[in-house]
């Protein structure tokens, strides 16, 4: 009998790894931000990219939407922006004798919401309903947005001056938070040898098809959970209600969306199972901002997240 | 120095660490002196405090100071390092300060080493009821401590921890019930008691001054403890003889110190089995019903019908003897001990004497004699009471003359003294009288403060004869008891004097609790443990047997926990068993699974620290993952596959 290496286990196609090796050329050392940013795109969630300014975050997201062939806006968050600037305003043609939607920014496939804790909660608000219901309500007439959506927010670490920190409840919309970080010495060095990369990035070409993003996003729906699998996910959810380090536990929805984003890094990988190792890597990300540490009330660290991996046993 | 994390302590567990060395320290307040709990408690209140406000903890040179005077004051205290009171102030000091230097995980299992041991030198001083209690309270919390060190944080909240170490506490039950009943029981400690393990023990003293006795009566504490094999016979009958005192040197009465021939009692009624445990007194008396007519094996009446051995009895024992309550003994003294008997001090208590010379003329023989001095005390001009004024140089002719007021010391020694000088020979008898009957469990109870003295006379043709003079003064005293006879300004224990009917029942009950306690757990020596296992089927067992018994009883109860564990244990399926078996295999190659981590994380280790079973491994993690994660797993794959495992690491 032939027996099965671990290879096999990730035998599907992958057809999303040119994809991922373009983008590492552009963004440099940051492999693994990209993997979870693309696994959140591919699990129909949004992103929340929190750290400081100049870590690449635009350019993580105008990397990924050239890539992915997509609609791109950007809207910068400032403190005087309204809701009818990002969700559009009609306006009377005196042509036609009728009022005319101009859709706002929102109207695009990837929406880059840079710095969106520095708009009010009036304007974040808008756009994060919009993130849920994909539609927008203006002038009592619901539009839909285009498909796929998806919303890359960024945000300066919440303690600067002037900003409005996201209630937890908004949070909640976002499937995965990551942090850049600083890069590596190496990949900084070639960072600075090359130049800014925002420019590189402008001039990406498509590597998929129109519709290969929406077939990938059905193919990873259809990666196989097993019970066991839930079984896992569910002695970690328990495991964060009981730790006193937490001030509270993860809900029923952060669980739907840790499977989710489990079963998008098992279809990056190749495979069309997923397993507790993909429920791990994503943990971080999926977890860290829908818990708060005691003491002191901040995100979870990694290394909480670490430690709570270390007290669950794999069922 | 810097620790690895999982070293260090964590802050959460150090309060589970005080309240832990607390309960364990708490307890020896009751008997250390007073500077030495004030002083652990400061430290508890520093070390808290540190704690509280995440201070810094003391350095190694204050800490080092702080030892030096804790040991001198112990030194001081104590003039020693070792022994029972010393050794254990010396622990109390050191787990004090030990939490003060809590840093890492190692210094919190030394205090709750030290906790544990500290909990075990409780009983060196006491094994009554409360200790029984409060070691299940104070052992889950040291246990507790102990759970949430290892646990971290992950063992949960206080309820958990607690929950946890109750229920180990309870799981050591079955344990300890067999150890109990089958660990073999030596007569006498299993172990050298340091010397001072038994000290402040009260009791009859074997000299009588004025006020020896009327000391002793002030203390409520149990002296022993009877069970009659039928009714209990009257308090006026119940006379329990400790020493006889004959040497009077004018205001010392003292035991001979000389051997003198076995007594030769002539019993006149059925002798009355009874069984009696004695409080650890520290002497050799068995403080035995008059007059004693069957003994336990070691022990023996001396010439004077005292019945003692040869050792002191230094813990809690049980004894079965009989009495007979009618008697005579010693028609025939030897003209010796007559003459011993008659001797006065010379020149000491003219008038007394010279009373007793008055009688002698003109009386009908010593009958009537004996009907004078007791109707003299019986003359309203004497009271009882256990405040007498202070007597002089003439202690006897003070008393008969004077102040007339006395204890039951008084009575007996100045009626000595009026016999021996009317030519009667006589001695004072020390030791309890009466006693109160329980009627909750049938004890008659015997206090310090029942402690007695009377008087014996010989008479020719009748041997000796008890007289109590203090029946002619106050006879309630040998009717209803001490209480009865004094008055209520009497500095008697509260104890001795409860008149509130509720109270009683509330104090016979406690009484038959510790009884029963003091009988069945600290009493159960090898006679009841013979008993019991005899009441079993196996009679004459020994220590061999024993020993095979309690080993056969731990093995069941281990297999009965272990038959409890296997079927509460989660049933796996076989993808489950398969790769447990491969978990195994790896384990005897010496790579441990840690069960958080996953298979392909485990498959990368392999194939770092076991590289010849690594292609095997990764196909066993391969065929397990796919049948446990996979929509369609081959249980056939897997089993080939820990096959193919299991051969190439035997080969």
């Amino acid at each position: 009998m032939r027996l099965p290496d671990l290879a096999s286990l990730a035998a599907a196609p992958r057809p999303f790894d040119p994809v991922l090796a373009r983008a590492g050329e552009v963004i440099r050392g940051k492999d693994e931000a990209i993997r979870l940013a693309l696994a959140c795109l591919l699990a129909g969630g949004h992103l929340l990219i929190e750290d400081l300014p100049g870590m690449g975050k635009t350019t993580l997201a105008h990397t990924l939407a050239r890539l992915l062939g997509l609609q791109f806006s950007r809207i910068q968050f400032t403190s005087d922006l309204l809701p009818a600037d990002i969700t559009g305003v009609s306006i009377f043609e005196r042509e036609r004798g009728e009022f005319r939607f101009l859709p706002g920014p929102l109207f695009a496939q990837l929406v880059l919401a840079d710095e969106i804790n520095r708009a009010t909660p009036k304007t974040q608000s808008a756009l994060l309903e919009a993130m849920e219901e994909r539609q927008v309500t203006a002038e009592g007439q619901t539009r839909e947005l285009p498909t796929p959506f998806f919303v890359i927010a960024t945000q300066n670490p919440a303690h600067q001056i002037g900003t409005f920190p996201l209630p937890e409840s908004q949070l909640d919309r976002f499937l995965m938070r990551i942090e850049l970080g600083y890069p590596d010495p190496a990949a900084e060095r070639s960072l600075l040898a090359a130049g800014g990369q925002r420019a590189r990035a402008e001039r990406l070409p498509a590597l998929l098809a129109a519709d290969d993003l929406a077939k990938a996003q059905q193919a990873v729906a259809g990666v196989h959970v097993s019970p066991a699998l839930i079984d896992y996910v569910q002695a970690l959810l328990a495991a964060t209600r009981r730790d006193p380090s937490f001030q509270h536990g993860l809900s029923p929805r952060a669980g739907l969306a840790l499977i989710a984003a489990a079963r998008a890094w098992a279809w990056l990988a190749g495979r069309d199972l997923a397993l507790p190792d993909d429920v791990q890597a994503v943990l971080p990300a999926v977890a860290c901002h829908r818990l708060r540490a005691l003491p002191g009330g901040g995100y979870a660290r990694p290394e909480d997240i670490a430690a709570l991996i270390r007290s669950v046993p794999i069922p | 120095m810097t620790r690895p994390p999982a070293e260090t302590l964590e802050r959460g567990a150090t309060p589970w660490l005080f309240a832990a060395a607390l309960a364990a320290v708490l307890p020896h307040a009751a008997h250390q002196p007073a500077w030495l709990s004030v002083a652990a408690a400061l430290l508890f209140a520093w070390s808290a405090g540190l704690w509280w406000r995440d201070g810094r903890l003391p350095g190694r040179w204050p800490l080092a100071a702080l030892v030096a005077a804790g040991c001198a004051g112990i030194l001081f205290e104590f003039r020693t390092l070792f022994g029972r009171d010393a050794g254990v102030a010396l622990l109390v000091v050191l787990t004090a300060l030990k939490l003060l230097e809590m840093r890492s995980r190692r210094d919190a299992t030394v205090v709750v080493t030290l906790g544990y041991f500290l909990l075990l030198t409780h009983f060196l001083y006491a094994q009554d009821i409360p200790a029984g209690l409060w070691l299940p309270v104070a052992l889950c919390l040291l246990t507790a401590a102990l759970i949430r060190l290892h646990g971290g944080s992950a063992a949960g909240g206080p309820r958990r921890v607690l929950g946890q170490a109750a229920l180990l506490c309870v799981q050591s039950l079955p344990f300890m019930l067999v150890l109990f009943v089958l660990f073999p029981r030596v007569s006498g400690p299993l172990w050298g008691l340091p010397q001072d393990a038994h000290a402040g023990l009260t009791g009859l003293s074997e000299t009588m001054t004025p006020g020896s006795i009327a000391d002793l009566v002030q203390n409520g504490e149990l002296a022993f403890s009877v069970r009659f094999d039928g009714a209990i016979p009257p308090r006026d009958k119940l006379y329990w003889r400790g020493p006889v005192l004959e040497h009077y040197d004018g205001r010392t009465w003292r035991p001979h110190p000389g051997r003198q021939p076995a007594p030769r009692v002539e019993a006149r009624s059925a002798p009355l089995g009874y069984e009696t445990t004695l409080e650890p007194h520290r002497q050799t008396l068995l403080l035995a019903l008059d007059a004693p007519t069957a003994l336990p094996p070691d022990f023996a009446v001396d010439g004077t019908l005292t019945a003692k051995r040869l050792q002191p009895l230094v813990e809690r024992r049980r004894f079965r003897a009989a009495a007979s309550l009618d008697y005579r003994y010693n028609a025939d003294e030897s003209p010796v001990s007559l003459r011993r008997n008659l001797a006065l001090p010379p020149g000491r208590n003219p008038q007394a004497r010279a009373l007793a010379e008055s009688w002698r003329t003109g009386e009908n023989g010593p009958d009537g004699v004996i009907r004078r001095a007791l109707a003299l005390f019986g003359s309203r001009d004497f009271a009882y009471t256990l405040q007498p004024p202070l007597l002089g140089e003439q202690p006897i002719d003070d008393f008969l003359f004077t102040t007339r007021r006395g204890f039951c010391e008084h009575y007996a020694a100045a009626f000595v003294v009026l016999m021996r000088a009317a030519g009667i020979p006589a001695r004072v008898v020390t030791g309890y009288q009466g006693g109160e009957a329980n009627p909750v469990d049938g004890y008659l109870v015997v206090r310090q403060s029942d402690a007695h003295a009377w008087a014996e006379v010989w008479l020719a043709g009748e041997g000796w004869r008890r007289v109590d003079p203090t029946s002619a003064v106050a006879p309630e005293r040998v009717e209803t008891g001490v209480a009865a006879a004094l008055s209520a300004g009497e500095p008697l224990p509260a104890l001795v004097r409860v008149r509130a009917d509720w109270l009683r029942t509330l104090r016979y009950r406690w009484e038959a609790l510790n009884n029963a306690w003091n009988q069945h757990v600290i009493g159960y020596d090898e006679r009841r443990q013979r008993e019991l296992l005899g009441r079993f089927g196996f009679p004459d067992i020994d220590w061999r047997g024993l020993a095979a018994a309690l080993g056969a009883g731990c093995g069941l109860l281990l297999l009965a926990l272990l038959g409890w564990a296997l079927y509460r244990r989660p049933r796996h399926e076989p993808v489950q068993a398969l790769w447990r078996k491969a978990l195994r295999q790896l384990a005897r190659s010496g790579v441990d699974c840690a069960p958080w981590e996953t298979p392909v994380a485990l498959a990368r280790r392999v194939r770092e620290r076991a590289p010849a079973l690594a292609a095997d491994f990764e196909a066993v993690a391969a065929a397990y993952l796919r049948a446990r994660y996979g929509p369609d797993g081959d249980l056939a794959i897997l089993r080939a596959a820990v096959a193919r495992l299991s051969s190439r690491r035997r080969t």
